[in-house]
């Protein structure tokens, strides 16, 4: 079932503000963490086996760590632009406990050595901006950020910086691009950002809830926070379940735990008179699973990644049996060609291709070659370009038409949808 | 020729001197362009944010073009954007989308006669768990049905 240790003190109100967050203990693991040797903060971080919750699983402490030994100016940047479609889990993080992220970029930068950070805000989540912004403001005025925090000889200015809209800035190097002023276009890596990032400076980025999850680690060490979880997935995680389901939601688990009790248990299973079909496990770009895989699928890096698909950013995207499988890549094509940034062919031409393709049997002018030529193209899009969009844009073209393929072919044949029994016009003019 | 009031230019002034280069302040500059123009930026703004910033107007122009929610063309007092992305899509928000278009007689991307309404497809917008939804300007109306959609587009003057 649930295990609140992020989520625990959420549904109150008061938790939002400085003094309720306190009431709470907040800002107490930052005066023992002040306390503390720098490197000992790493170390427990390292310990606690803590990975990346943002999408790619990277373990944080051994992230920090790449960060070189000298006294060069180094940045924290807290990725918060949380774009993936399915995941609204950062956003509920700002907006009920804006100072728990807050406290654990503090022990967090205090850790890595930072002088300065920013908290990376997708530009349409105006409210959680708004969230962070009074309690950045808060903490200025309890001395919790600026100088000398809490008596400690330790400076960090923090500040909240605005994205306009564009997916790709939640890609690490997009979103140092974007933060200097710049298109969000990745770069080549190596040099990874650790070692140049903003303005050419060691930089790290973690996600919302990695940074908010660093606190918990701190207060109660790592070993505690190891049991939960698996030996590999440690800790609990925030899953944001969506689609076809009766309670929507964001879930606080232990990795490890079923898919199948979180959308039956906790998600209070699917509608009336619906069957489960498939599930997107962790976010769009993740392949989907089938109905038969679901059943022996746990929320953790290792199970998922064994079948082929990933936890990503723990977005769990539930499909029922009445929806028409052609019809959703459809959406997702469309979604990848807007977001593809353009600079690298493999990805800007092949998103359009596919979204082309797919489009053409949607609209009835599809021929069964074209099913393979799907797969071919998605095929020529992986590993070959500066990030990960390309290989995100094939990978749920490729899973839906090798676990569908019969509604594909039928689609082809009939011009209409095999399960919604109308064509692309019928269903949506 | 387009000018920046003197408010304006005070908060444009202070984003110059918030981050660590005055090219990060390009976007927040973009917004309060957008602001003052009724939520489009032309290549007149543009280009007397240039001047205002100090920065070529190609590298404002590079930042300005590359992010979606700066508006190239205008748009209606309010800007509705329906997210139809997955999670929202196996929620109906195709044919809210759909039915909103059809009530305020319009095609996505174009403003209503009376210069109040435009609507947009968008891609996702982090509300999957209160899907189907829509932002108007700044805000997010959630868990929609076309009906309360309309109420709340109704109460927009």
């Amino acid at each position: 079932m649930e295990v609140k240790i992020l989520t625990e003190h959420y549904g109150k109100e008061e938790f939002r503000s400085l003094n309720g967050y306190r009431k709470f203990l907040g800002y107490e693991t930052l005066a023992k963490a002040l306390k503390m040797q720098p490197q000992a903060i790493i170390d427990e971080v390292k310990a606690s086996g803590l990975r990346g919750r943002g999408g790619a699983g990277f373990p944080t402490g051994m992230k920090w760590g790449f960060l070189p030994k000298n006294g060069e100016t180094r940045y924290l940047l807290c990725n918060a632009d949380e774009g993936e479609p399915g995941t609204f889990k950062d956003r509920m993080m700002m907006e009920r406990a804006p100072h728990q992220l807050i406290e654990g970029m503090i022990i967090s930068a205090f850790a890595i050595g930072s002088p300065k950070s920013y908290i990376y805000v997708r530009g349409e989540y105006d409210f959680p901006i708004s969230c962070l912004e009074q309690a950045i403001k808060e903490a200025y005025d309890a001395g919790l950020l600026g100088k000398n925090i809490m008596g400690s000889g330790f400076d960090h200015d923090m500040d909240v910086y605005k994205g306009a809209g564009a997916y790709i800035c939640g890609e690490e190097t997009g979103m140092i691009s974007s933060l200097e002023g710049k298109k969000g276009q990745p770069k080549l890596k190596p040099p990874f950002p650790a070692i140049q990032g903003y303005l050419k400076k060691p930089t790290i980025v973690n996600n919302v809830e990695t940074l908010a999850a660093v606190t918990y680690i701190i207060r109660d060490g790592a070993s505690t926070y190891k049991k939960y979880g698996t030996e590999k997935s440690t800790g609990t995680k925030l899953f944001s379940l969506s689609g076809n389901i009766v309670k929507p939601g964001n879930y606080e688990v232990p990795l490890g735990f079923p898919i199948i009790d979180l959308i039956y248990k906790l998600g209070g299973g699917m509608h009336p008179g619906r069957k489960l079909k498939a599930v997107i496990p962790g976010g769009s770009s993740a392949p989907v699973l089938t109905c038969a895989e679901v059943e022996k699928a746990t929320l953790d890096y290792e199970c998922l990644s064994g079948l082929g698909t990933m936890l990503g950013s723990g977005a769990v995207i539930v499909i029922d049996d009445s929806q028409c499988m052609v019809d959703l890549l459809g959406v997702l094509t469309h979604f990848y060609h807007h977001e593809s940034c353009g600079q690298c062919t493999p990805c800007r031409e092949g998103t359009g291709w596919l979204n082309k393709i797919l489009h053409s049997i949607l609209e009835g002018r599809g021929r069964l070659q074209d099913i393979d030529l799907l797969i071919k193209v998605a095929d020529n899009m992986k590993g070959k370009t500066i990030c990960a969009l390309s290989d995100a844009a094939a990978l749920p073209v490729l899973s839906f038409v090798s676990k569908f393929r019969d509604e594909f072919e039928f689609y082809v044949r009939e011009g209409r949808s095999k399960v919604k029994g109308k064509s692309y016009a019928e269903m949506h003019h | 020729m387009f000018q920046f009031s003197n408010e304006c230019r005070e908060e444009i002034r202070k984003e110059l001197g918030r981050y660590e280069t005055k090219e990060s302040a390009i976007i927040r500059c973009l917004y309060i362009s957008q602001r003052e123009n009724k939520g489009w930026i032309n290549s007149e703004i543009i280009l007397a944010l240039s001047k205002e910033m100090n920065i070529p107007e190609s590298k404002i122009n590079e930042v300005f073009k590359f992010y979606t929610m700066f508006n190239q063309k205008p748009v209606g007092k309010y800007h509705i954007q329906v997210c139809t992305n997955i999670s929202c899509a196996l929620n109906g928000s195709r044919e809210l989308a759909e039915h909103i278009c059809g009530e305020l007689k319009l095609k996505s991307g174009e403003i209503s006669s009376d210069g109040r309404f435009t609507v947009s497809k968008v891609e996702c917008l982090g509300s999957c768990g209160t899907a189907p939804m829509m932002q108007v300007n700044d805000k997010y109306f959630e868990n929609l049905t076309a009906e309360s959609a309309m109420n709340i587009l109704r109460g927009m003057k």
